[in-house]
């Protein structure tokens, strides 16, 4: 067992392993992400001290970029692509089922805490749009039953475990 | 032994290719992201372990990058006698090995069928879909996995880099790629060389070079492939473009979106320090120069060049005024080249086989080839390199096989946000920089979204300045205030409420627009609702006066109801209702009540007997 390590604590690390230069702020912010899920503000100042920057300089950069959440984040994010390809080929559609199945629109995230809903404007996966990424899986050629059947099968691991 | 560091470095590179030098029995199979959702690891392994089984551990499986026909994946190619599968499943492969691999004998049901002569094709050049390209850049991404170095090697990698720093000066290099005529492949269309030469003489040190890979029109996603696919020809044009305009440090912006590009472009940067083609004194001679990676954050602002500096600068990507020009003031304020992937990976093929060759490919005013997304309506979505000049037409019938589902062709979608749509009666303009420009369009970075008549334009235009209003960084007004007002008149239109000389508001808008923003999204934002007023007025007369629309897609201006005649009463449409507002006894025909229906589609998806009419 690793010892459990503070956010400040992990956020310092962070900004050591990219120089402490505030040129690395976005490189910093996503391996933050990544290693809390979301941006905590508590990382969020421990990063602007670590790097010498006022809070302002981090929180810009944190709200400017759409990757970014300030929110904490559902254990399975639904990303849909809204690329034109997808578009073109019914991805409101399953924007619509998402939304009403999940109860949420896109930002947010179930309250308990199982899927956020996200769009992202193209995944590079045209060829087998619409397209619908969970996690770091893609879907491709995503019909309204196939939604159905993709929430379902989350529901039915996340009652096994 | 020759002393002369210049030229050992041409020796070191002309030896690794004849230690590595061609493969001749593999197995090409596709491991670009389409391909590996379609399952294309599993067959890898499944290949691999096969290959041991029957004792063939000689012939190599190459995972390699997209190979454009992303419709058929997971597709494989297997060589020397290049015969091409698709669709290839796990069980497929024992006989795949122990027919096609150890006896060279064909497997027809894993073939292409052309589907007017149902006759099966062999070779990947045989089929429609390859036959007409020129696949010059794209298509080494069939001959290396990207992960491996000494593949790269094995087509000749590398070369180009030993032949400029033997034989060629800077200015040497930048004449080459100038007479070549080399425009840039991420949406301007700058030449190439006049950049390199700006830098070169510019004052200021240190100079930067960046390959700009923030890709970040939707619909597109050549610069993926290539940078998933052929990662170390990005890096080689990059090499050879610091050496030109003495640069030692390079950026490679890429898209958060794309994972697995990061991945492979983080190995191949290792491997290239490596083996001394990246770092200090490349390849024993006095040059250095070395390649960091940034990842975007998701802005699609970023691909333009003042913003993408702000953004590897760390802050947020917000563009300036461009009195001063990249060549001068880049990133840090100090000379810059920013060239997209696309353009890099044509470099070391200039230089290779000359700018002769090269210009003898395209039109008057644009060399070379393109690489070109097709997606959207059309029946083989894919990558496609074709020579600049290509008709429209002959991209999209030739080898995009016309439209699925009998439907007929509507428009075609070029240039991303800023870009437009060609309506049936300009299909045969050769595509080129100046000729979509002419036509209301642009070359952009290469995405095509082909249109059938069930799409609806006004509805097209709505979602790009849907997009563009999400996107616009904010910092010039008639940006951040004029697309948002073009997007709700817009709004407006497809849900039954636009009025009377909205059109010409958005014609007017749409000049401000241009002529006042800041930066080229702005500028260029008005294009896709200029261009479809340009093309399809009608419907926006439809969707204005007559509340109609003819598409059936704006979800306000339509009616769901069922076909009593064609309805078998089945009931499925009925379990897909998320609203309950079908109705129905079994086996009789069903209907729908209009006011609960909320226009999803889910019946319509579900329906096997097209009874479900939308007016």
């Amino acid at each position: 067992m690793t010892k459990p390590i503070s956010v400040a604590a992990k956020t310092r690390q962070i900004v050591k392993k990219h120089g402490g230069g505030k040129s690395a702020m976005i490189a910093v912010l996503q391996d933050i992400q990544e290693a809390f899920n979301y941006l905590p503000k508590e990382a969020l100042k421990a990063a602007a001290k670590a790097m010498n920057v006022p809070m302002s300089r981090v929180y810009e950069a944190a709200t400017f970029y759409t990757a970014f959440s300030l929110k904490p984040r559902g254990k399975h994010i639904v990303k849909i692509c809204k690329g034109t390809a997808c578009h073109v080929r019914g991805a409101a559609v399953l924007q619509d089922r998402f939304e009403t199945t999940l109860g949420i629109k896109p930002g947010e995230t179930t309250k308990d805490g199982k899927f956020s809903l996200e769009t992202v404007n193209c995944v590079g996966a045209c060829a087998l749009g619409p397209v619908v990424v969970i996690n770091a899986d893609y879907h491709g050629q995503v019909t309204i039953s196939k939604v159905d059947k993709i929430i379902k099968k989350i529901n039915e691991e996340g009652a096994k475990s | 032994m020759n002393e002369n560091p210049d030229t050992q470095a041409r020796q070191i590179i002309d030896n690794l290719t004849l230690y590595y030098g061609p493969k001749k029995k593999f197995i090409a199979i596709c491991a670009g992201t389409g391909c590996r959702a379609s399952g294309s690891l599993k067959v890898k392994e499944a290949l691999e372990a096969e290959l041991k089984k029957q004792n063939l551990s000689e012939v190599d499986v190459l995972a390699t990058g997209c190979l454009g026909f992303c419709e058929k994946g997971p597709m494989l190619v297997v060589h020397p006698d290049k015969y091409f599968y698709q669709h290839v499943r796990v069980e497929d492969v024992p006989e795949i090995i122990s027919k096609t691999v150890a006896k060279g004998e064909v497997i027809s049901r894993l073939l292409y069928r052309h589907p007017e002569t149902k006759k099966t094709l062999f070779r990947e050049e045989d089929l429609p879909f390859y036959k007409k390209q020129l696949r010059v850049v794209f298509g080494q991404n069939g001959m290396i996995d990207p992960s491996r170095i000494e593949d790269y090697f094995a087509i000749n990698g590398y070369q180009a880099l030993g032949k400029v720093l033997a034989e060629m000066t800077p200015e040497g290099v930048i004449s080459e790629v100038k007479k070549a005529g080399l425009r840039g492949r991420g949406g301007g269309g700058f030449h190439a060389a006049v950049k390199w030469e700006g830098v070169r003489k510019a004052k200021g040190d240190p100079k930067y070079v960046i390959a700009n890979g923030d890709e970040g029109d939707p619909g597109a996603y050549m610069d993926r492939s290539l940078m998933e696919g052929n990662p170390h020809s990005v890096i080689e044009g990059m090499i050879i473009g610091a050496y030109a305009v003495g640069s030692n440090q390079g950026y490679i912006y890429v898209r958060n979106e794309y994972p697995l590009a990061v991945t492979h472009l983080t190995k191949a940067i290792a491997d290239a320090r490596e083996m001394g083609l990246l770092g200090k004194n490349i390849l024993g001679t006095d040059f250095s120069f070395d390649i960091q990676i940034t990842k975007g954050a998701g802005a699609f602002v970023c691909g333009e060049s003042s913003a993408l500096f702000a953004s590897v600068e760390g802050r947020a990507g917000e563009p300036r005024a461009k009195y001063v020009h990249a060549v001068e003031k880049g990133l840090y304020d100090k000379p810059t080249v920013l060239n997209n992937v696309e353009t890099w990976a044509n470099v070391p093929l200039i230089i290779n086989k000359g700018a002769d060759w090269y210009n003898s490919i395209g039109t008057e005013g644009s060399k070379g080839t393109k690489i070109f997304s097709l997606v959207g309506k059309i029946n083989n979505t894919g990558l496609i390199e074709v020579p600049m000049g290509t008709t429209l037409y002959e991209i999209i019938y030739d080898m995009g096989g016309g439209i699925p589902n009998g439907r007929k062709f509507k428009a075609v979608q070029t240039g991303g946000p800023s870009g437009g749509c060609i309506p049936e009666s300009l299909l045969d303009i050769p595509v080129d920089f100046d000729k979509l420009y002419e036509v209301g369009s642009m070359m952009g970075s290469g995405g095509m979204i082909v249109m059938d008549e069930t799409s609806c334009m006004v509805d097209v235009a709505r979602y790009f300045l849907e997009f563009l209003k999400e996107e616009s960084c904010g910092k010039c007004v008639p940006c951040r205030e004029g697309v948002r007002r073009m997007s709700d008149i817009l709004e407006d239109i497809c849900a039954g409420k636009g009025r009377e000389g909205d059109v010409e508001i958005l014609e007017a808008m749409g000049k401000a627009i241009a002529d006042g923003s800041l930066c080229a999204l702005g500028g260029s934002a008005p294009n896709p609702v200029l261009s479809t007023i340009r093309y399809f007025r009608e419907e926006y007369d439809a969707h204005i006066r007559d509340h109609r629309c003819p598409a059936g897609v704006c979800k306000a201006l339509i009616t769901y109801s069922i076909d009593a005649e064609k309805c078998t009463g089945c009931g499925v449409c009925v379990k897909v209702c998320a609203t309950q507002a079908i109705t129905g006894e079994k086996k009789k025909a069903h209907v729908i009540d209009k006011d609960k229906c909320t226009r999803c589609g889910a019946c319509i998806q579900s329906c096997k007997f097209d009874a479900i009419h939308v007016k």
